[in-house]
């Protein structure tokens, strides 16, 4: 128990998959303009992250290493997570046609977030067993959201601001994740 | 064997995971099927496509919905006019609602570079929201067109062009009422007025009689002649500036014979 507890909680504070280990970066910087679409962002990358974590797990150890096809590891994982992804698109457009709207772009471009193939990588590197797949998924998801919402939080604010010119927009939001990757190292020391 | 070993079982692996996904998703996607209403498309196409906003609706796209589920009108856009209006009403199943009548921009300025002073040169930006902010603008009369041509460029129809006296000349054949060169004129000096209707006061000037005879040889200085020979009562005088009621007005002229400054014309 402890020891899924230490993996879920390293995945949000300490190996935070966006400000640690810098995945996912585009979304990152797209979704977080505000807090409501940053949290939407947020819920649709858990669902993915966890989804395809447990396939692509199943599929390491039940198809590639038998077979011993583990070179095929990348293409195989990208393969389920932009099914995934196209599956997931489908699903919020029946049910919430609003995060529907609200995710827009973004929702495909889940499809080519690094931080989904990243995760699934780990998970096998890490030689995690099911159930620590599964916490390590939604620890890196609930980490992403926390830390995309942080941004939106700070962003919101920014933009009531007289921000020079230079700075307007994604540069000062580049220094502000700098400085936000900078406090997150704290959890390290 | 063993080459064929190490081909075909990955190309079999990949290919196969391939057709389980695409299977899942090809049930997903009838699944999870959205219903659209046919019509929307429909509508969709038979607008202008422009996205141009005049509906009140953020683009075409939202005005078809918004007609389809029968919140707007579907002589809603002023872009289409009958033509549209008529293919909508037909998609839609309804009559009678279509009509011909549509408000064109005007401009209800007539100080050109002869007839209305300047107060000083404006060698700024070539804007006219630009030039207000100073003092105002170049012109004496601060109700007037300025002439930086502001409304030209925020036409998406080419309906408005310069004239060679310095204000710009809307062409009504081309506009489409979509009120943006109104939106975007900080004098408020275009008007929409109906293209049936031809008579119109052509000044925008609430200053004083004396005060605006000083400016401009063209502004309206209330005298209140044209009320008085006008056979409807269609005129009146308020704000120091005379105003056209175009519902009783029957285009007769009379009141731009009499007016003693030419402000009233037939536009």
């Amino acid at each position: 128990m402890t020891e899924l507890l230490m993996i879920f909680f390293a995945a949000v504070f300490f190996n935070n998959f966006v400000l640690y280990r810098f995945l996912g970066i585009c979304p990152f910087f797209g979704v977080s303009k505000r807090i409501e679409t940053s949290l939407g962002m947020g819920m649709a990358v858990m669902f993915v992250m966890t989804l395809a974590s447990i396939i692509t797990w199943l599929i390491q150890g039940y198809l590639l290493n038998p077979l011993g096809l583990g070179y095929l590891q990348t293409i195989t994982f990208i393969l389920v997570i932009a099914s995934l992804v196209q599956f997931v698109e489908l699903f919020v457009q029946k049910v919430s046609p609003t995060l529907y709207k609200a995710l827009g772009i973004f929702l495909p471009l889940i499809t080519t977030n690094c931080a989904v193939l990243g995760l699934a990588i780990l998970n096998i590197d890490f030689n995690y067993n099911i159930l620590q797949t599964v916490v390590h998924a939604v620890g890196a998801a609930v980490g992403f959201t926390l830390a995309l919402v942080i941004l939106a939080g700070i962003r919101e604010k920014l933009e009531l601001n007289d921000v020079p010119r230079a700075f307007a927009g994604i540069p000062l939001a580049l220094i502000v994740a700098g400085i936000l990757a900078l406090a997150f190292s704290g959890f390290v020391l | 064997m063993d080459y064929f070993r190490d081909i075909a079982v990955p190309v079999l692996s990949v290919g196969g995971l391939g057709l389980i996904f695409g299977a899942i998703l090809a049930v997903a996607d009838k699944l999870f099927v959205v219903k659209q209403d046919s019509r929307v498309e429909e509508v969709l196409e038979a607008l202008p496509g422009v996205n141009c906003g005049a509906c009140g609706y953020p683009g075409c796209g939202a005005f078809a919905e918004a007609v389809v589920s029968g919140q707007a009108p579907v002589n809603g856009c002023p872009v289409g006019r009958k033509k549209v209006a008529d293919e909508l009403s037909r998609i839609m199943n309804v009559s009678g609602v279509a009509s011909d009548e549509r408000y064109v921009a005007k401009l209800a300025c007539r100080g050109n570079k002869e007839t209305a002073k300047v107060k000083m040169v404006y060698h700024g930006i070539k804007d006219c929201r630009a030039a207000n902010q100073i003092n105002g603008g170049p012109k004496a009369c601060v109700y007037g067109c300025m002439g930086l041509g502001t409304c030209i460029r925020v036409c998406p129809f080419d309906a408005i062009g310069m004239g060679n006296d310095g204000l710009p000349v809307f062409h009504s054949e081309l506009c489409t009422g979509c009120n943006r060169c109104r939106n975007a004129c900080p004098k408020q000096v275009i008007r929409m007025v109906p293209q049936s209707t031809n008579v119109e006061v052509m000044c925008n000037s609430l200053a004083k009689g004396a005060a605006v005879l000083k400016v401009c040889k063209v502004g309206c200085i209330a005298c209140g002649k044209c009320a008085k020979v006008c056979p409807t009562n269609a005129i009146e005088i308020g704000d120091n500036l005379a105003v056209i009621d175009q519902v009783e007005c029957i285009n007769c002229g009379k009141c731009i014979e009499a007016c003693p400054t030419n402000s009233i014309v037939r536009v």
